[in-house]
């Protein structure tokens, strides 16, 4: 299939790819890998990294495996990321699919309705909505859903307002289909690349923001995080590097991982860009 | 007497095409001269490379393809063997383009007078006062109105028409020996071509230039050519005089053009339609209000202004207008695509107009519709079958009976049975034509609006598509609302023709009596624009 060929050309997009199923792979295996619950003490406390070949990252004050903590990390992060970016790309483009077919006043309210949320500075709305209903990966993965969803209604209703016009779509008019059929078997379909590459994206956004959160104290009490593990290793920065520095890196990779992806996604998908690299 | 050296001289001219590509060569073994004081024209269907020779004469190719064989001598000098500068020099000053769509070609954020000034200021010629004074001067020549405060407008403020002025008189700024036009008037309305190539004669005559024309409409070429070149799949299939080209074509793929060149065949009577009328519109309103913004006032256009017409099955009617008559929102308005402000449209007695969406989308299979572009209006996404199915699935039609109603309908409009399962992208313009008729056949219906059905193809293949057209209207018994600004098209495939303007039926009409004896002001000046009205391609090809 020639968009295969595509994303293959785009060697970041291999190399995003190459990671994301690393740490795919990892979340899978934690349990395998480290029987023993990321929470216990293992080993002696405070390890440096390399110095007991049982702990290569090292220990915590409580003698807890950093290693460990990064491979339950990983599940918690995969986990948040996609299922809150599956919630906001429903709400998303539900919305926005109404907004952009219908058009007239459903359009103005819908989109009224989204600029509300746009308003509201998105990480203090999460802080807030995580506060409330006492934090755990419920409604952290809700509370990220909510905050992230306006900018896919505003793509989503773009791509369907100019689709709407198109001599297709109104070809399915005049044959008699009705609203709903036309939104989902004439328009969707063709709106679907754009939705796709900013959802790719949405899920390095999510699981930016599920370790702000977690480092905030806001994080699932019973799951391990990256973020945590940051937040808790902050009063020994300068002592412990290596506390912070190894869930710092994970985040860092796995995000870019998922970025490189998004990039060749939306190159292998918008034929306009192809061949930009000359 | 020694020999003189001809203006423009393409000789054995090649331009290979990269690898994947369904010929070998863009174009091949291209020879042809042209004279100064001589219109050229080249004239193919699309993908016959016409346009080809145009941009490797000014260089214009794309990186991808490069001349491999040939020299192109201007003035007697090959520029293919030119350096960047070179060419960059020759460019504007001895030779000079204009181009299809005047709004894309000019630049959106200055000022007409500018972009004129500055052909003149890349080539450093005068002082900023000559320039200016010569703007003017170039304004007047090319007939714009008010040079003085023209200038000062931006492109969007034009007309199409007033647009590709302004190109002719920034091609002719720096009095070039020659001019290159790439079908400068195909998206311009028929009485502005009419102006416009009027225009292109005139300068061509009164400063001696050699042009050479780039077009796909024989009568264009009848208006205006002295020597003619046809090209076929990138190769020259004939050429020779305007007369012994168009009056004498002797090659297959010339005399097949000029036979598909639409032509009014006076001598033909129709029989009158009778019975029940079908669609019978009445007093019919359609305003557009367009909200003021922050530097616009608010516009109120009458798209469609008090039109009433009554069509009988088995009819067809011509709906013929220039862009902005109201002729497709009248089309749109009876399929209820838009809202209507006022007036009757009764079908089989019953009115359209206030029914809700919901309640006539079960009439709607008995009046259907054919787009415009072939390439818009089919779902790139579904396969032909899924696309000849939707409409009677929609419709409560059994799946596999629309199934087999759509490979009927595939042999109906002559497709292969293959077609089914491909999807649009396979397919050539005038095969999609056929599909999109297709679909509105694939539900019976007993009115038909074909909305410049035909304004897309290519001359051979609008004469196939409107072949069928007839053939199954004939077959099927539909009346046909034939929107089109085609004066030509209309009057050879409709029963009565009815002339738009500014949103009126200004004329109605059986197409012989519009044709020969228009009354209305505008009916008359629009038969006047049309190209190559005192030429007869059924005498040539006879």
């Amino acid at each position: 299939m020639s968009f295969l060929r595509r994303y293959a050309q785009n060697i970041g997009a291999l190399i995003g790819l190459a990671i994301l199923v690393v740490v795919v792979l990892v979340a899978f295996a934690a349990p395998l890998l480290y029987p023993v619950s990321p929470w216990q003490g293992v080993g002696e406390p405070l390890l440096g990294p390399f110095e007991d070949p049982a702990y290569p990252l090292g220990t915590d004050l409580l003698g807890r495996d950093i290693a460990a903590g990064i491979a339950y990390g990983a599940r918690v992060s995969l986990l948040i990321g996609i299922i809150s970016t599956a919630v906001a790309v429903v709400i998303g483009v539900a919305l926005g699919a109404l907004a952009g077919f219908y058009g007239g006043r459903v359009d103005d309210m819908l989109m009224r309705f989204t600029e509300f949320f746009q308003t509201i500075p998105a990480f203090a709305m999460a802080v807030v909505l995580v506060a409330i209903f006492s934090p755990n990966i419920t409604s952290i993965t809700l509370a990220i859903a909510v905050v992230s969803w306006p900018p896919v209604a505003r793509l989503v209703r773009g791509e369907f307002l100019s689709l709407r016009s198109r001599e297709f779509v109104q070809a399915a008019v005049v044959v008699g289909q009705t609203g709903p059929r036309i939104m989902a078997t004439q328009i969707l379909p063709n709106a679907i690349s754009p939705i796709i590459v900013t959802a790719s994206l949405m899920v390095a956004t999510a699981i930016l923001t599920e370790s702000s959160l977690s480092f905030l104290g806001l994080g699932d009490r019973n799951m391990m995080s990256w973020g945590f593990m940051i937040g808790a290793a902050r009063t020994m920065l300068r002592e412990a590097w290596w506390l912070s520095v190894f869930p710092g890196v994970a985040i860092l990779v796995t995000v870019l991982a998922i970025n490189l992806i998004g990039e060749g996604l939306n190159d292998a998908m918008n034929p306009h860009l192809r061949g930009r690299k000359g | 007497m020694k020999p003189i050296t001809p203006l423009l001289k393409v000789d054995n001219l090649s331009i290979e095409l990269p690898a994947g590509f369904d010929r070998k060569y863009a174009v091949e073994n291209l020879s042809y001269t042209l004279e100064a004081g001589e219109i050229l024209c080249v004239v193919g269907e699309s993908g016959s490379g016409k346009s080809m020779t145009a941009n490797a004469i000014m260089g214009l190719l794309p990186s991808y393809l490069k001349p491999s064989a040939g020299r192109i001598l201007l003035k007697g000098r090959d520029l293919l063997a030119m350096s960047e500068a070179e060419l960059a020099r020759e460019r504007g000053r001895t030779v000079s383009m204009i181009f299809q769509e005047p709004l894309s070609a000019l630049n959106p954020l200055m000022t007409v007078g500018e972009q004129i000034a500055e052909v003149m200021l890349v080539h450093g010629e005068g002082d900023a006062r000559s320039r200016d004074e010569r703007v003017l001067e170039l304004l007047d020549y090319v007939g714009l109105p008010d040079p003085a405060s023209l200038r000062h407008s931006y492109p969007f403020r034009l007309s199409g028409g007033q647009r590709q002025r302004v190109m002719i008189a920034m091609a002719l700024a720096l009095e070039p020996a020659m001019l290159v036009a790439d079908e400068p008037t195909t998206a311009l309305d028929v009485t502005t071509q009419a102006q416009i190539l009027d225009l292109i004669r005139r300068i061509q005559r009164a400063k001696g230039m050699g042009v050479l024309f780039i077009t796909h409409d024989f009568g264009v070429v009848a208006d205006i050519a002295d020597k003619v070149v046809v090209m076929e799949k990138g190769l020259i299939v004939e050429q020779g005089t305007a007369d012994d080209v168009l009056n004498r074509p002797r090659h297959p793929y010339t005399r097949r053009l000029i036979a598909a060149v639409p032509h009014p065949d006076e001598s033909a009577t129709r029989a009158e339609a009778a019975g029940e009328p079908l669609l019978e519109v009445r007093n019919l309103q359609k305003t557009y209000r367009s909200g003021g913004g922050l530097f616009t006032r608010p516009r109120i256009v009458k798209a469609v202004d008090d039109v009433s017409f009554t069509l009988r099955r088995g009819e067809t009617l011509g709906v013929v207008g220039e862009s902005g008559s109201g002729k497709s929102t009248l089309g749109r308005c009876i399929l209820k695509l838009t809202d209507v402000d006022g007036g009757e449209i009764r079908y089989r007695g019953k009115d359209l107009v206030p029914l809700s969406q919901a309640a006539f989308r079960p009439m709607r299979r008995h009046l259907q519709m054919v787009f415009q572009d072939p390439f818009a209006s089919l779902n790139p996404r579904h396969t032909i079958g899924r696309i000849l199915t939707d409409g009677p699935v929609a419709n409560g039609v059994p799946m596999d009976e629309a199934q087999k109603k759509a490979r009927d309908l595939l042999a109906l409009v002559g497709l292969d049975p293959s077609a089914y399962d491909r999807y649009p992208h396979e397919f050539s313009g005038g095969q999609r034509q056929r599909v999109g008729i297709a679909r509105a056949l694939a539900l019976d219906p007993e009115l038909l609006v074909a909305d410049e059905s035909v304004s897309a193809l290519d001359v051979s293949v609008q004469a196939q598509v409107l072949d069928l057209m007839q053939d199954l209207q004939k077959k099927l018994d539909i009346a046909v609302i034939f929107i089109t600004h085609d004066l030509r098209v209309a009057a050879e495939v409709c029963d009565k023709i009815a002339v738009m303007y500014r949103g009126a039926i200004v004329e109605a009409g059986p197409p012989a009596e519009v044709f020969n004896a228009p009354r209305h002001a505008y009916t008359q000046k629009l038969i006047a624009a049309i190209p190559g009205r005192h030429w007869n391609p059924r005498a040539a090809v006879a």
